[in-house]
């Protein structure tokens, strides 16, 4: 099908183009022009962008959809301007076998809305002790291998499957956090926690596991990509580690650039997240170390909870929040804050993430695939239950107003949401 | 308007009436906080064996459900055993009756008198109780909207005044 | 932030779930209501009707026969109705949530109810949940808060001392752990007090506490020079196990309260304990049962503190 999309702002972060014009879809990909569109989509008054790239989406299949479908997660992405997504291994079976992965790709692909780009598991049901069949489940679709939220204490196997993993040149997405030290933790240890009463997870729980991590990438030449950074102190580590020249990436779960303990209020469990919110201080050093490229990218980390495990006392209560259809608007917040440009703002979710994916989507350039998001960057949107396309309505921002609503999304040409 | 009656001239006439029906068992307790100062005053010019008691009915006032505790509660104090006395319970201004109820209330959670007799400054009619004062300083015409009070002055003495009811 | 959940829009307390926050004022009318339910136990009826035909519902989550005995008092003598839930062996062992427990005791027409919870905040989610007649006092969440402990421990100190804005507090031993300190800490900086002082090894010190506006000693003989008030608190046993003490001895070496440390604190102080002690471990017998210690009156004093507070919000 042969698309004109006439009059938007068209916004390329790759190429830093942004201006008004039109952009022309054809056979999936980005055309140069076309003769005589089959559909004309005007999109003035809009902002015409590559599709957001979503590292981190929960989409809880297999094993946990009483929490969410892939159905209604894959509209909730493409609601959310999301084209490109990337499903950490901790579904019920974990993905540590390529049939489960090809069975997911395969669901994804027939529902034909976003992208989805499976990370495998890096050890066997995620339990830190044998390494998985990564070449195979590579070959399933696999993009790279994490542990998602499971700990892996063996800090040998841990070394081992680094190795593994470099020998072939897989990616590898690990959070930064020791568990022993991160033990019973339910919030940040500092102030706030104290003032709660709440069990804390000290911020040396993250650097004292990114050490070791960094270490352990300097002698395996591993690319690593670190997950979900939370404090101020990573950050200049991560900093140090990229100017010596490791094969480091790191991303920021989105909540993370916007709040903080003090956010917690009287135990508000939508606050309950994974890594924890911490001090004000530390949100401050992430916000800028996503300005200024020090951390890649942010993700929505988006993980459905139902209601019955989030109305609980808040050490009860499951961590995560959802975000696929926050991402885009939380990201214009974030780029209007550090008054960033447009352009600028955007490629932290769109050719940022698709460079560290290592996929050609994130970009808007003849050729690329057609993965493009028409939005509005001063439309409200009012974040309740009713308006979340997605079953996951738990969110630290409900009874909010956010600007920026998706008029339309469109994957490999075709458009698969319009509002 | 006619002018309200002299309190300290009112004093020494209760204290006359009141005389005459003491026995050995009496004992006075006044109501917080006016009915306090009237009995101090009282209890000094009869010259009682007994010390004076002291009543607030904080806890048993029957309008708790509409206003809550909103009163600054005082210490309730009786120094003798209330069990088979005559006592003469004071309070300042007798209206509807239902300080007077809560009061006797009270006074049985301590123990059971033998009588109970009701001495007040003022009597400004109004009442919706059976209650009634044994003796009576004066009868008193109260404008609607306003509000009987006794007031204290730094020296002690005892006026009587109207105020806007809240 | 949201508005404080313990005052309702005219600023009166309808359910008391913590001591931080509330105002001045507020505390200080719980204190003087207390004094005059003081002299309600000392006659023969003890009981004022003040709650008659209100039912108590006692939700203990985590179980308590003193706490529990205390509020099962205090609401007798206002005359209340008085239902015990030992909802740790019940409901909640059958999969039943907080939040339906509640709703379901709501359907049996409860007026107050008084919660302990082994959570932080729970009391908070039950009052986000009750209906507008309904009010929660918490009778201590997890390690947050234990608001009726820290009243009563504050009636005490009032009780001997009088006046708060000349005092030197210390609270001794497991602050980390304890409610009942972070409690009393948030009233005697709201009531003023200039010196608040805990004493305690690290690991039983929590993270970023003197931004509760303590002063922090690892010291005990030194953080008791001086002090007016020494706060003993309970070390549980299971703390010996985790990799927090090495043992009870080591404690009373280093924190336990004996004649000889407390030589070193002002000559009229005061001991006080929340109960119950640990002889041997934080304090020695002979200063438990000695002249300083106003333990047993901080028991008394604890069914008018509930009262008064009872009596509070039910009425507003």
């Amino acid at each position: 099908m042969k698309i004109l999309i006439r009059g938007g702002r068209v916004v390329d972060p790759a190429s830093g183009r942004d201006g008004v014009g039109d952009v022309f879809v054809a056979d999936g990909v980005i055309a140069a022009a076309a003769a005589t569109p089959d559909r004309v989509i005007e999109a003035g008054g809009l902002v015409v962008a590559p599709g957001l790239v979503d590292l981190a989406a929960r989409l809880r299949e297999p094993g946990l959809e009483y929490r969410a479908t892939l159905e209604s997660e894959m509209e909730a992405a493409v609601a959310g301007g999301v084209t490109s997504l990337a499903c950490p291994p901790d579904t019920d079976p974990p993905l540590d076998e390529p049939g489960l992965v090809d069975m997911l790709r395969r669901r994804a692909g027939a529902l034909a809305r976003a992208r989805l780009y499976p990370v495998g598991a890096l050890t066997v049901k995620l339990a830190g002790e044998r390494l998985t069949e990564m070449t195979e489940l590579a070959a399933a679709g696999c993009v790279a291998f994490s542990q998602a939220n499971a700990p892996l204490t063996d800090t040998q196997v841990l070394w081992r499957a680094l190795q593994y993993a470099a020998t072939f040149g897989f990616r590898v997405w690990l959070r930064a956090e020791d568990p022993w030290l991160a033990k019973g933790g339910v919030a940040h240890d500092g102030e706030v926690a104290t003032r709660l009463g709440l069990a804390g997870i000290p911020a040396f729980a993250e650097t004292s596991a990114l050490a070791t991590l960094l270490e352990l990438v300097r002698a395996t030449g591993t690319r690593l990509h670190v997950c979900r950074l939370s404090t101020a102190a990573a950050v200049g580590m991560i900093r140090a580690a990229k100017a010596e020249g490791l094969p480091v990436t790191c991303d920021v779960g989105i909540h993370h650039v916007h709040l903080s303990d003090m956010d917690l209020g009287y135990f508000d469990a939508q606050c309950r997240l994974q890594p924890p919110l911490r001090t004000q201080r530390d949100r401050d050093a992430l916000a800028a170390a996503l300005a200024d490229g020090t951390v890649d990218c942010a993700v929505s980390d988006h993980t459905p909870v139902d209601e019955d495990h989030k109305q609980l006392p808040f050490d009860e209560a499951e961590p995560g929040a959802t975000g696929l259809e926050l991402l885009l608007p939380l990201a214009l917040k974030w780029g209007r804050e550090r008054k960033l440009g447009l352009a600028a703002a955007l490629a932290r979710v769109t050719s940022e993430p698709a460079r560290v994916l290592g996929v050609a989507t994130g970009r808007i350039a003849p050729g690329a695939p057609a993965d493009l998001v028409l939005f509005d960057p001063e439309a409200p949107l009012r974040v309740t239950p009713q308006a979340l396309k997605s079953q996951g309505k738990n969110s630290p921002f409900l009874g909010y107003e956010l600007a920026g609503r998706v008029r339309a999304t469109l994957v490999a040409g075709q458009v698969v949401y319009e509002a | 308007m006619k002018t309200l009656p002299d309190a300290e001239a009112l004093l020494p006439r209760l204290a006359a009436e009141i005389k005459p029906r003491l026995t050995p068992t009496s004992a006075m307790i006044g109501l917080h906080t006016g009915g306090a100062w009237l009995a101090e005053r009282l209890h000094a010019m009869l010259g009682l064996k007994e010390p004076l008691g002291l009543l607030d009915i904080a806890f048993y006032r029957d309008d708790y459900a509409k206003e809550g505790l909103k009163h600054d509660p005082k210490r309730s104090r009786i120094p003798f055993d209330v069990e088979g006395r005559d006592l003469l319970l004071v309070d300042d201004v007798l209206y509807t009756g239902r300080t007077v109820r809560a009061a006797m209330n009270e006074l049985f959670d301590y123990g059971r008198p033998r009588s109970i007799a009701l001495v007040v400054l003022a009597d400004r009619g109004g009442r919706q109780l059976p209650i009634c004062a044994q003796h009576c300083g004066a009868q008193v015409e109260v404008p609607a909207g306003m509000r009987l009070r006794l007031k204290r002055a730094a020296d002690g003495r005892l006026k009587l005044e109207l105020e806007r009811a809240a | 932030m949201p508005r404080n959940p313990q005052l309702n829009a005219h600023g009166e307390l309808q359910h008391l779930l913590s001591i931080e926050g509330l105002p001045r004022e507020v505390l200080l009318q719980i204190l003087d209501t207390a004094h005059s339910f003081a002299g309600v136990t000392e006659r023969d009826i003890k009981k004022v009707p003040l709650l008659r035909g209100k039912s108590v519902f006692n939700l203990f989550f985590e179980a308590s026969t003193r706490t529990r005995t205390t509020f099962e008092i205090a609401a007798k003598r206002l005359s209340a109705d008085v239902i015990n839930l030992n909802v740790a062996v019940s409901s909640q062992s059958k999969g039943e949530s907080l939040l339906d427990t509640v709703a379901n005791l709501s359907a049996m027409q409860a007026d107050l109810f008084v919660v302990r919870h082994g959570s932080s905040g729970a009391p908070y989610l039950i009052a986000r949940h009750v209906k507008p007649h309904e009010h929660v006092i918490n009778a201590g969440d997890g390690r947050h808060a234990h608001p009726t402990q820290g009243l009563l421990d504050l009636y005490t100190i009032r009780h001997y001392k009088k006046d708060f804005a000349r005092l030197t507090v210390a609270i001794v031993g497991d602050v980390l752990h304890s409610r009942v300190a972070r409690s009393l800490v948030h009233g005697l900086t709201t009531l003023g007090v200039p010196e608040v002082r805990v004493i305690g090894p690290q690991t039983l010190i929590p993270a970023g506490v003197g931004a509760l506006g303590v002063h922090v000693f690892h010291d005990m003989r030194a953080g008791l020079k001086g002090c007016d008030v020494v706060v003993m608190l309970r070390v549980q046993n299971e703390r010996m196990d985790g990799a927090l003490l090495p043992s009870a001895q080591e404690f009373f070496r280093n924190y336990g309260l004996t004649a000889e440390k407390l030589a070193l604190a002002a000559p009229d102080a005061i001991v006080m304990h929340p109960g119950p002690m640990n002889r041997g471990v934080e304090i020695d017998s002979s200063v438990a049962d000695g002249p300083h210690s106003v333990i047993l009156p901080q028991v008394t004093f604890g069914i008018a503190v509930r009262m008064a507070v009872m009596s509070i919000v039910a009425g507003n």
